[in-house]
C-alpha cells in the first residue's frame, strides 16, 4: 500500500524498459538516428540534434569549397566526441562512385561505418539496388560497417544482408518527400525476416509517422528533413524523440485487435432498471 | 628561355579548377596555405587516397589532380 494515497501499486513497471539498439559492435540507447543536412543554421542544427537524443548522426562527403572554406565544414560545429558519425555515400549514382566516397569517409580517421546509398532514379531518388548490393559485398569485405538504404523490398533486403551489411535500411517512401511509411507490410515482413538490424531510413514527415513507423516493430529509424524543414526544428527534434520511443513502446506492448464494430469499456450488466 | 614565371609556379587541377600553386609544396603546406586544417580534410591525389601520415611527406607535383574533400550536412 502507498501510504499517501491508499492505493496498491501496480506491478513494478521496469520491465517496460526498452533494450538497446545493437548494430554491429556499437550499442545505442536510442533508436532515433538523424541527418545534418538542409539546416537554416548551424546552431539550429546542434540544437535539434540534442532535443531529439539521437547519437548517431550522418554526414555527407563533398569537396572544400575553396572560396568559403571556414563556416561549412560540420565538424567545426559538431562534436564528433558527442556523436558517433555515420558518414553517407549520397549523391553516387553507380557503385564505383559509392566505393569512392566510402573510402574517402573512412580516411577521415573517425570510424569505418558508412552510410551506403546508390541511387537509381533522380525524380523518385529511388535505389539501384543491384549497384547498393554489389557495393555493400565489396565494402563489407574492406572491413567497413556497412548500413544500406534501399527500397521497400524483401529480396533486395535478404541480399544485402547476405552481403554483409551490419543493418539494412529500407525506406518509408522517398527521401525527402514526408509522404511516411507507404507500405507497412513490406516493412514489417523486412523484420520479420532478417537477422541484422532493420532502420527505416526516408520518408517520415512527421512525430505520427515516426510512431507509425517504430510500431511495425523495426529497430530504428533514420530521418533528416523532418526535423530541418520543419518551421521550428528543434521542437521537431523533441517531439521525434518521443514519437520514437511512444512507437516503440506501443510495438513491445502489442496493440489491441481493431475491428470495425464498437466494444463497450464499461460492464454491459448491473444497469438500472 | 624558362617559361614559367619568376615564383616557380606548378599547374594543378584543385577540385575541378585549374590551379597555379607554388612549386615544391608538400600536400600539408598546400592545405594549409588555404586555410584549411589538415586533420579535416581528406587529400585524393591522382584518384589515390592519401593517407594524412603522408601529408608531410608528399610533394606536390606539376599536373597533379587533387581532390580535397570533408564532412558536410547531409541526411
Amino acid at each position: 500500500m502507498n501510504e499517501d494515497t491508499g492505493m496498491t501499486a501496480t506491478a513494478d513497471r521496469s520491465d517496460v524498459a526498452d533494450d538497446p539498439l545493437q548494430i554491429g559492435d556499437k550499442t545505442f540507447d536510442t533508436r532515433l538516428i538523424v541527418g545534418t543536412g538542409k539546416y537554416p543554421d548551424n546552431d539550429t542544427m546542434v540544437g535539434a540534434i540534442r532535443a531529439s537524443g539521437a547519437a548517431m548522426v550522418t554526414v555527407a562527403v563533398r569537396r572544400v569549397d575553396l572560396d568559403r572554406t571556414k563556416e561549412e565544414a560540420i565538424l567545426h560545429h559538431l562534436d564528433p566526441e558527442e556523436f558517433f558519425l555515420l558518414a553517407n555515400t549520397a549523391g553516387c549514382y553507380t557503385a564505383d562512385d559509392a566505393l569512392r566516397y566510402a573510402r574517402l569517409a573512412r580516411a577521415a580517421g573517425f570510424n569505418e561505418w558508412i552510410k551506403l546509398e546508390v541511387i537509381g532514379d533522380e525524380r523518385t531518388l529511388l535505389p539501384d539496388t543491384a549497384a547498393t548490393v554489389e557495393a555493400a559485398g565489396i565494402l563489407a569485405g574492406e572491413g567497413f560497417k556497412v548500413m544500406a538504404y534501399t527500397n521497400d523490398d524483401l529480396v533486395t533486403a535478404l541480399r544485402l544482408e547476405d552481403a554483409g551489411c551490419v543493418a539494412v535500411m529500407p525506406l518509408a517512401s522517398p527521401i525527402g518527400s514526408g509522404l511516411g511509411v507507404v507500405n507497412p507490410y513490406y516493412i514489417r515482413e523486412i523484420k520479420r525476416r532478417l537477422e541484422v538490424p532493420v532502420i527505416v531510413d526516408a520518408g517520415v514527415g512527421t512525430a505520427s509517422d515516426a510512431c507509425v513507423t517504430m510500431e511495425q516493430g523495426v529497430d530504428g529509424v533514420l530521418m533528416n528533413t523532418a526535423i530541418a524543414a520543419a518551421d521550428d526544428p528543434v521542437a521537431m527534434g523533441a517531439a521525434m524523440r518521443h514519437a520514437v520511443i511512444a512507437g516503440r513502446m506501443a510495438y513491445l506492448a502489442g496493440r489491441m485487435p481493431s475491428r470495425e464494430i464498437a466494444v463497450p469499456s464499461s460492464p454491459t450488466t448491473g444497469m438500472l432498471d | 628561355m624558362d617559361t614559367r614565371d619568376s615564383t616557380d609556379r606548378i599547374a594543378v587541377q584543385l577540385n575541378g579548377k585549374p590551379r597555379h600553386v607554388e612549386a615544391g609544396l608538400t600536400v600539408k603546406e598546400l592545405v594549409e596555405s588555404l586555410g584549411l586544417n589538415p586533420a579535416l580534410v581528406v587529400v585524393e591525389l591522382n584518384r589515390e587516397i592519401l593517407s594524412r601520415s603522408r601529408y608531410g611527406a608528399v610533394g606536390v607535383q606539376d599536373g597533379d589532380t587533387i581532390e580535397l574533400v570533408h564532412f558536410v550536412g547531409g541526411g
